[in-house]
């Protein structure tokens, strides 16, 4: 038996409005801008390579009925204390990173169980707990970096070092490592630098996420996102799935963090972390997501999308108003109503979900009348 | 399976219940609402409320063993599995998904071998098979494959059932109430696959209110009341006439209810009129309610629990989405709308006095003129015309102290917070804010739900005392038929979403008990 679905042309427009959205604004600055179009297929490329690791760190706990984790941040300051460890030790290179994302490990972990633990307290409101999450453990990433490195901690090298004998420089340069994941294997195509090595890692990345859908455990994740009193009943341990869900991706983000920055080649020690997730969320939120739901499609559609819109919009912004800061502006602008936008919409569908039980009665009585 | 034995003191809701269920038989389980069927089964399934609540007394002898079962899963290790009235699926899932939750076959890999079971790849084809294994047990078509979010409600049932049929080791199910949601023909074909089960030697144990369904199926029958076993007869040696009275009949002595006759004139005048109302209420769902009220009379609405008769109120006071025609004193209301019902002039005490009915962190002045306050700007001084408004306090202190002397609340004084009050004076709270509104029309929902005998006679006297003296009329909605018979003019009963009649005070008890199952769904 096939469900008859009809095509419902005021649904899809709901469904898919902040994608469409953005294809539209993408097509309207792309000619604006000027750009030619392998300057603009690499610059997207390689944002492709840069961030979608990152992003993809997210679907987990969406799967998981955890909402967007803005507590990916935590992963991404893990990776960065890794990486200015790395730094010190002057490993580069591919060594390096790897280093860098074994040593994110336990810390990452260690930050993943506690944002879990808090988040098991506060069911249903995991997204104002992650996000004010981040500033809290900011504060210890500072005092971390600031006060204990070099103080307790020992760094050895001047050139990471504050004059004064300890704390970290405002920058941690990363020079040595610069894109040395993205050079390997590239491949130049018509003036388009592909970074094989990355797309590798991303493609086993994905490999994973859909290999761990069909797990048992992915299983019970899926099971404790959609009703969690059900999964209790069922005998799954809940609050440990939820657990499990936040340290898988709070790793993910660590290590996507890393990637993240030798692509970029320095990081500026105290705010790189800072408006990460915002980003992250917001890409994937353009990607056609929602709060509930997410898949890889959506994660290289919104970055696509995402970073097409910030290449162009400068330019497109020069073009039209002579500024342009206006790039820049629109970025974060864009980023908050995307993600606002987001939330407003699953909670009206929530309420439509609820109110299309009156309906249904109210057609049962007009076309059954009273039936005795 | 021989010889369950159960006795349950506790607060009296079970007194020495006995029966056996042999192997393969089925049992059929009645009685009121309250009776105390669900209390057994929980017992039975070892559920955590029990347990919290203090345990039971009795023993439960399955195969000739004592039997104690802490949680849930012990009753599913000794194979018992429950059917309740909510459904326990996931809604994103297929069917076979939630047969097999958390029960799923499983392949090792190289992941899993490091990192624990929980890594291990689902084995689906296995789960198909297996699913379609418990589904041809059921002897019921579903759709595996389906989602259970796109499924109508009796596949949803379906699945339960198959879901418990899936466990190898299941030797008695119980079933709580699974027709209530079906469509006749679903209820013929689950009724066709509960003789299949027990013919595979699975003992079932069958909670329903449609009795007929019960002679068609059942080995035997055991009849409820009041926490007592009643009777307990072979299916064959009995009639729907017969349970029924079991079900309802009182004790000779203890029915001293049969009310003054108000000698009523039929012709009053129609102030409520209801047409084709129909309430989205989760478990109380109103299909087509159709109903007049006279002026100036008690109109008690019964029924048993999940059959609607809640649902009207709070439809037609907006608390939950409805549709249909209400007339109130020749105006259409507007359903949806909470304040238009309460600027007419009607009132609503809430089943839900915790959540609904009080402001539980104020005092009781508040809590008594605050609506009153709100809707009728009663109780306010005005100040420069009208721009400022100014409360009224010494007006609400007399209002408040009036009541607490007229309905003997007991409180420390008019300034004590609402919360700290027993459950009986808080009900009496409740009455008194919607007496304060001075309504044409009040509507009163479950007003002794959970209080004393002694508070709940004072709540009813108040109730009749309010209607006489200041002619409101007055919808009292209970689940308690004694209680109905003895406060109100006329009972309509709501069976399946709709009344099914409406009597007298003075009728009998059978007449009651037939009309309340006559259209369970």
């Amino acid at each position: 038996m096939k469900m008859k679905k009809n095509f419902n042309g005021f649904d899809f427009l709901q469904n898919n409005l902040v994608p469409l959205m953005f294809i539209i604004i993408c097509a309207i600055c792309i000619p604006l801008s000027g750009f030619s179009t392998s300057y603009l297929l690499n610059e997207v490329v390689t944002r492709m390579g840069r961030n979608i690791f990152l992003i993809l760190s997210l679907l987990i706990p969406i799967m998981a009925g955890m909402g967007l984790n803005f507590g990916m941040t935590l992963g991404a300051m893990a990776g960065q204390v890794a990486l200015i460890f790395v730094t010190d030790w002057q490993i580069w290179g591919i060594p390096g990173v790897v280093l860098a994302m074994i040593l994110s490990v336990p810390l990452s972990a260690l930050l993943g169980l506690m944002c879990g633990k808090l988040m098991n307290m506060a069911k249903g409101r995991e997204m104002i707990l992650g996000y004010m999450m981040n500033y809290f453990v900011t504060g210890l990433y500072q005092l971390l970096v600031l006060y204990f490195m070099g103080s307790i901690i020992p760094i050895k090298h001047a050139s990471i070092r504050l004059p004064r004998g300890f704390g970290i420089r405002t920058t941690v340069n990363l020079t040595n490592m610069r894109q040395c994941l993205d050079n390997e294997f590239a491949i130049l195509y018509k003036g388009v630098k592909i970074p094989v090595l990355n797309f590798i890692i991303i493609a086993l990345l994905c490999l994973f996420i859909v290999w761990f859908r069909r797990t048992k455990l992915g299983q019970d994740m899926r099971a404790v996102g959609q009703d969690m009193e059900v999964a209790q009943a069922a005998g799954i341990n809940v609050d440990r799935t939820r657990i499990i869900s936040i340290i898988i991706s709070t790793v993910f983000a660590g290590f996507g963090q890393i990637i993240y920055l030798q692509n970029i080649g320095n990081f500026p020690t105290y705010t790189a972390h800072s408006q990460i997730g915002m980003f992250c969320i917001a890409a994937l939120l353009v990607g056609g997501a929602s709060v509930e739901r997410a898949s890889i499609g959506n994660v290289f559609l919104g970055v696509i999308l995402f970073h097409t819109m910030f290449i162009v919009a400068p330019r497109a912004g020069v073009a039209i108003t002579g500024d342009a800061m206006i790039g820049e502006y629109f970025r974060v602008f864009v980023s908050y109503g995307v993600i606002t936008l987001a939330l407003i919409m699953y909670e009206i569908k929530k309420r439509r979900a609820r109110s299309h039980g009156g309906e249904l009665l109210a057609r049962a009585q007009r076309e059954g009348g009273v039936q005795s | 399976m021989r010889s369950i034995k159960k006795d349950f003191f506790g607060n009296q809701v079970l007194t020495d219940i006995n029966f056996t269920l042999g192997e393969g038989e089925v049992l059929g389980l009645c009685g009121e609402n309250g009776a105390g069927k669900s209390t057994l089964m929980k017992i039975l399934f070892g559920m955590d409320v029990i347990r919290e609540t203090g345990g039971y007394e009795g023993d439960i002898f399955i195969n000739g063993e004592k039997a104690v079962f802490n949680t849930p899963f012990d009753a599913l290790k000794a194979g018992i599995g429950m059917v309740h009235q909510e459904f326990s699926l996931i809604p994103g899932f297929t069917a076979t998904e939630n047969i097999l939750l958390n029960r799923e076959p499983q392949r090792r890999n190289v992941v899993s071998q490091i990192f624990g079971d929980r890594l291990n790849t689902l084995d689906y084809k296995e789960m198909d098979r297996r699913s379609a294994e418990a589904i041809k047990k059921m002897g019921v078509e579903i759709d595996a494959k389906m989602v259970i979010s796109s499924m109508p409600v009796g596949h949803k049932q379906f699945t339960e059932i198959a879901r418990e049929l899936s466990k190898d080791q299941l030797k008695l199910l119980i079933l709580d109430e699974p027709t209530a949601v079906l469509t006749e023909k679903e209820a013929e074909a689950l009724l066709e696959s509960i003789r299949g089960m027990s013919a595979q030697g699975i003992s079932v144990i069958f909670i329903t209110h449609r009795l007929h369904e019960i002679l068609a199926v059942c080995d035997k029958v055991v009849v409820m009341r009041d926490g007592h076993v009643v009777r307990d007869v072979p299916a064959k040696e009995t009639s729907v006439d017969d349970i029924t009275r079991w079900m309802v009949g009182r004790d000779v002595q203890s029915g001293s209810a049969v009310p003054e006759a108000k000698a009523e004139p039929s012709d009053a005048k129609t102030i409520m009129s209801i047409k084709n109302l129909w309430v989205d209420m989760p478990g109380e769902t109103v299909r087509n309610v159709s109903l007049d009220v006279r002026e100036g009379e008690i109109l008690g609405i019964g029924g048993l629990a999940g059959q609607g008769k809640l649902g009207i109120p709070n439809g037609i006071m907006g608390l939950y989405e409805a549709g249909g025609t209400v007339v109130f004193d020749g105006q259409e209301i507007s359903l949806n709308n909470p304040r238009k019902c309460l600027d007419s002039s009607l009132a609503f005490v809430s089943e839900d006095r915790r959540g609904v009915g009080l402001l539980l962190d104020e005092t009781l002045e508040w809590n008594i003129a605050f609506p009153a306050m709100q809707i009728q700007d009663k109780f306010l001084k005005k100040l420069f015309g009208g721009a400022i408004k100014w409360r009224d306090e010494k007006g609400i202190h007399a209002v408040t102290q009036k009541y607490i002397d007229a309905l003997q609340i007991r409180c420390t004084s008019s300034k004590q917070k609402a919360k700290e009050l027993s459950g009986g004076n808080q009900q009496k709270v409740c009455l008194a804010k919607a007496f304060a509104l001075e309504p044409k029309f009040l509507f009163v929902s479950e007003p002794t739900r959970g209080i004393d005998v002694g508070a709940k006679s004072l709540v009813l006297e108040a109730l009749k005392k309010f209607n006489r003296e200041s002619g409101v009329t007055v919808v009292m909605i209970s689940s308690e038929l004694e209680e109905l018979r003895q406060t109100c003019d006329r009972i309509a009963i709501v069976s399946g979403g709709q009344v099914s009649g409406i009597l007298p005070a003075a009728a009998s008890s059978e007449e009651f008990g037939t009309l309340m199952i006559s259209q369970v769904v």
